[in-house]
Parts: C-alpha cells; structure tokens; sequence
C-alpha cells in the first residue's frame, strides 16, 4: 500500500453556508482526529451511524508521542479493520529487561503463552496508527472528517448540543443529537462545559528522545535503574519501526528544560548510554507527569474519552490504550441508545466502567512513577531494600515496579449478570474475551477473535456444543465451538480458556466483554442477561 | 487470617536479641536500609495483605499514642 498522507487539506462543506438560525444536525460529532476519535468514528460507522469528525488541524501531528500499542487495541483495531496493518508495520514484542546498574535483576514475558492471534504489544509511532486510520476513515462515506475545523462555542440544549465552530472561511453552528470529545489533555470541550481536571502533578521531568541509528539491540523493553550512563537515575530503550529507537531518561527536578532540551545537550548523555554516537534526533520532548481525571466522563450530550478524561504517566502504556478502551466501550452504546434499541441510561455504564478504569490505571502509573522517583528518603530506603533483594528473591523482583504494562480493566458493572454456578476459570462477567486457536468447518485454522468479528460484533453467544443449538434471544449471534457445524477446538485451548464443558455459554458484549455465562443455558435466563447487558431494566 | 498479638516465640528475649543484635554496630542510615529489608522479606513471607495492613496500623497506633502523650507531658 502506498505511503499514507500525513497532510490534508481544508474542505468546505455545505453545512457552512447555512445561517446560523437553521444550522444542519447530525447525531453524533466527534471531536478531535487522534487515535481514539478515528476509532471511536470508524466503530460507530461499521455500526451504521453516521458520524462528523472535526479536527482543529490539517495535519498528522509530529513525533512518535505514544508508540506501545497493547494485545487489546489490535484485538479492537481488527474488528474496525486496521490491526493487521499495525502489526504489520509494527516492531512485535513481549519481553521487558530490568537493570540495575551494570546488571540485569529480571526479565518478564507479557504473553508466555501461544495461541493467540495478536502480540502483547507492538510499537508503532502514533503518526503511524493515526495515518492507517485515516485511510480506513476514508473508505467509509459515513464519516465525514473535516479538518482545521475548531469547536469554539458549545450550548447543551435539551435534545441537542450547538456547536460553534471556527475555519479558515470564519465560523459556522452545527447541532449534534451528541459531541464526543476526544480532543486530548488540553481538552477544550472540558472547559466549555466547565469540568474541573483533577488530580497529581509529579515533579520529576523526564526527557524523551527518539534517535535513528541502526543497532543490534534485541526488540525488548529495557528498563535501568541507575545505569552507569546516566548514574541515580532511571532510563528506558526501546525500539520502533524505521530504525528509531525510543529513549526516555529521568531528569533532577530542577533541570532547565529549555536547556536540557538543547540536542547538543542531549546528545552526550545518551552517546554514553549508547556507547557511541553514531544516531540522528528525530523528536525530542521534555515532561512531566500528570496523573488526573474528570469527575464524570460525562455532562449531558457531550461525552468525554480519551486523555480529555483521563491522563497517566506513560508509564505502563496506559494512555491510548485506555483511550482505545474508551471508544470501544462507547461506540456500541452510543450507537443503541442512536437507534432506540437501549434507553440512554446505558450510557450511564460508558462513564461507570470506564472512569473506575482510569482510577486503576492511575493507580498503577502512579505507583510506578513513585518507584522511580521516590519521594522521600525512607520511599529510596524502601526502593534500594528491593533492587538489592532483587538480584537473589523471587519476590523481590516481582516488586520492581518499572511500569506495569496495560492490560484490559474486569469491569463491575450493573450490565454483568452475576456467575450463579461454579467456575474454575474462564473470564469471569465483565473481563475482555481470551483468544484461542479454532479452526473453522472447512478445517481453515483461525481465532475466536475472528469468529467474533465474522459473527458481527455484536451481541453474541459463545457456545461449547452440546447436542442442539441453544435458543438464542432474536439478533443475537452465535458461535459454537463444538457438535455439529461448529467450530473445532483444535488445540484444546478454547475449552480450556473458557472453562469449558458441553453447554458452557458465554453471552458476549457487542464490546467482546462477557457480559453472562451459564452451564446450560436457558432462554429465560438468556433474556434476563441480555436485558441486562443491554441496559434495558 | 488476621494479626497475630499472642506471644508466638518460645523464647521472646531471643527473636528480640536478633534483631537488636543485627543492628549492633550500624549507623542510623544503615540501621534504616536493614529495616527497610527486613520489612519487605517479613511482609512477602506473611504473604497476606490485610494482615499486614492491620500489622502497619497497630505500628502507627503505637506512634500516635506516643505524640498525644508527648503533647499531655507538654
């Protein structure tokens, strides 16, 4: 495929000719054309809604910013058609390295396992992701993305929200039945709605340098503390596509950032990591951490997701994959209560199991960055007591706390139907589906995730065969594992993974969360745990 | 499992004798860095979070009733 653009042009739209008094309406404008508003648009448009997504640029913003992408962003980026792509272009990995000083404490391995259709991560430059999902935008006529468009007034109606939005041929008013801003951290639909954005800002700044060179280095996440290159301190390697390699030193909170910013000032510290200085600068940023979050994820008709409602360290990977989390647990919602089949109230379930993800991934980039920049002596103490036991306890390096890396929240939501029977394992209501190998009637081998996306990603029951089908609720999909015509178990994973016996039935959010599961089901209860899950009681 | 605060050594003088002793000698920074290893390899071998959450609160107990009868003396 070609090269995608990273610039677009501005487009006048006919909407803009209207008078302000008789403004057009469209159900659902998404603000802001980052990873999590592309997606969010693409999802509601394979549901069938149409979608405005406005952008306040023309153009695919620089430097690699986010470049861990976790197992569930692909797993999600499949269903809208763009994760094979990712992977593709993306470096795969699994393996994180701890140092201290000149030696290695631990190493870790984030999917052990086989039998699965995607990575535990890859990295890719955010540029990258945003650009596929440009082009995948650009297939579907049911979005409408017009760039260098910027909200600048917002009127929550009862039945609507006006929009006031500037472009380079001056402002015109929109009405949208909803506005998601995915708008980012410095949100500016956060302040038109008056929200406060509370939470941790972190002394400690860190520089972020992303360097092109070629190296040998192997495609893992390495991680020192006090390495002899950069001595008391912490430092991060870790490779991208295109020979550029991400590097991301912890600096003393009192370093000038306008001066250690300088790329001569820069460049000494990692030629003494790198032990040569043999690299280009592609991108060079100084931080610091903010850990934070909106009360509610959402105010009336205008809903929040992404780093607009939520902020982490980077730590851990947790900022666009959770944004990524956000949209998938949005868009199927959003798009019932568009077409009457939920009441809005199942909204309520967006900002519920979403916010009390952001407390935990708060919780855990904030416990990370509190190891790597004690904020006391006693928390050093603390923190030496570990690095030593480390290098001769198991449980010591298994409190080395350098980022844990994003994995999918298990949701307590009013939408799950509580287990009434006995489970030894399998995902439990409101955990993310475990991949298996399956291999399909023809004998085809694939993944359930496949099977999920071919069955519509809807709502959908997950069936291990036992004689006859279940009676499924209507517009309910089905997929068996097992019997006549379903799908074979062909490694033993699947009815391992999921706890199986004969009649095991997970019934599936459109999400790919459980929403239900049941030895044997029966339709009443079927019914009751769609309702449920469906936010219909 | 909750806290134990019966006496469970057989000879008390002796587990206190240990870790006094292990600390005969020590600096007070280097007397901190045992203390702080001491606690994590007690704590994992508890293995038990809310025993060590009752443990860490009856520690704090202590500290408060110190400093309110510090303030009564005052």
């Amino acid at each position: 495929m070609a090269p995608s653009k990273t610039q677009f042009g501005y487009r006048r739209h006919p909407d803009q000719d209207r008078v302000a008094t008789n403004a057009a309406e469209h159900p659902v404008v998404v603000v802001g054309a980052g990873p999590v508003g592309l997606s969010l648009a693409i999802d509601l448009a394979q549901r069938g809604q149409s979608v405005v997504l406005l952008d306040d640029a023309d153009r695919i913003g620089e430097g690699s910013r986010a470049i861990c992408f976790s197992k569930r962003s692909l797993e999600y980026w499949d269903r809208l058609g763009v994760g094979q792509r990712m992977v593709d272009k993306g470096v795969v990995w699994s393996v994180g390295k701890i140092f201290h000083g000149d030696s290695k404490l631990y190493q870790f391995n984030l999917l052990p396992e086989q039998g699965h259709k995607r990575p535990a991560f890859i990295n890719l430059q955010q540029f990258y992701a945003e650009a596929y999902l440009v082009d995948r935008v650009e297939q579907l006529p049911a979005i409408d993305l017009r760039w260098r468009n910027k909200v600048v007034g917002l009127e929550a109606r009862n039945d609507h929200v006006a929009l006031t939005i500037d472009t380079p041929d001056g402002p015109y008013r929109l009405h949208a039945g909803f506005v998601i801003a995915c708008d980012g951290a410095r949100s500016s639909l956060r302040q038109m709605v008056g929200a406060e954005f509370t939470g941790q800002v972190f002394e400690d700044q860190f520089l972020i340098a992303d360097v092109r060179m070629t190296a040998e280095f192997p495609t893992e996440r390495w991680f020192w503390f006090d390495p002899p290159f950069h001595a008391g301190r912490s430092a991060l390697l870790h490779k991208q596509p295109d020979d550029i390699w991400r590097i991301d030193l912890q600096l003393s909170r009192f370093a000038d950032p306008a001066v250690e910013k300088q790329p001569e000032n820069v460049r000494p510290r990692i030629a003494r990591m790198l032990g040569h200085d043999k690299f280009d600068f592609e991108w060079i940023s100084l931080y610091k951490f903010q850990c934070r979050r909106m009360d509610r994820f959402i105010h009336g008709r205008v809903i929040f997701a992404g780093d607009a409602a939520h902020q982490v360290s980077p730590f851990g990977a947790r900022g666009a994959n959770s944004g990524l989390e956000d949209a998938e647990n949005l868009a199927w919602k959003l798009d019932r209560v568009l077409r009457k089949a939920s009441p809005q109230a199942l909204l309520d379930s967006y900002h519920i199991e979403r916010s009390a993800a952001a407390d935990e991934n708060i919780r855990e980039s904030t416990r990370s960055t509190d190891f790597m920049a004690p904020n006391s002596h006693q928390e050093a103490r603390l923190r030496k007591a570990v690095l030593s036991l480390a290098k001769e306890t198991e449980f010591g390096k298994r409190m080395i706390n350098a980022g844990r890396l994003s994995t999918p929240s298990v949701y307590e939501t009013p939408l799950s139907t509580a287990d009434d029977e006995a489970w030894r394992g399998g995902p439990r209501p409101g955990a993310s589906l475990p991949d298996a190998p399956i291999a399909a009637a023809s004998g085809e081998a694939m993944y359930l995730t496949e099977a999920f996306i071919k069955s519509g990603t809807r709502f959908t029951l997950l069936e291990f065969g036992n004689g006859a089908a279940a009676d499924t609720p209507e517009g309910v999909a089905t997929v068996r594992i097992g019997g006549e015509g379903g799908f074979a178990d062909s490694e033993g994973l699947a009815g391992v993974r999921y706890d199986a016996e004969p009649g095991t039935a997970y019934l599936l959010r459109p999400d790919g969360y459980v929403a239900a599961r049941f030895r044997h089901p029966t339709r009443p209860a079927l019914d009751a745990a769609l309702a449920r899950a469906a936010g219909q009681n | 499992m909750t806290l134990s605060t019966a006496s469970n050594f057989a000879k008390p003088d002796d587990a206190f004798r240990a870790v006094v002793e292990a600390h005969r000698g020590l600096s007070d920074e280097a007397s901190a860095d045992l203390d702080a290893a001491l606690v994590l390899i007690l704590a994992n071998h508890i293995g038990d979070i809310a025993v060590l959450h009752e443990a860490i609160a009856l520690a704090k107990r202590r500290m408060v009733d110190a400093s309110q009868q510090q303030q009564q003396q005052q």
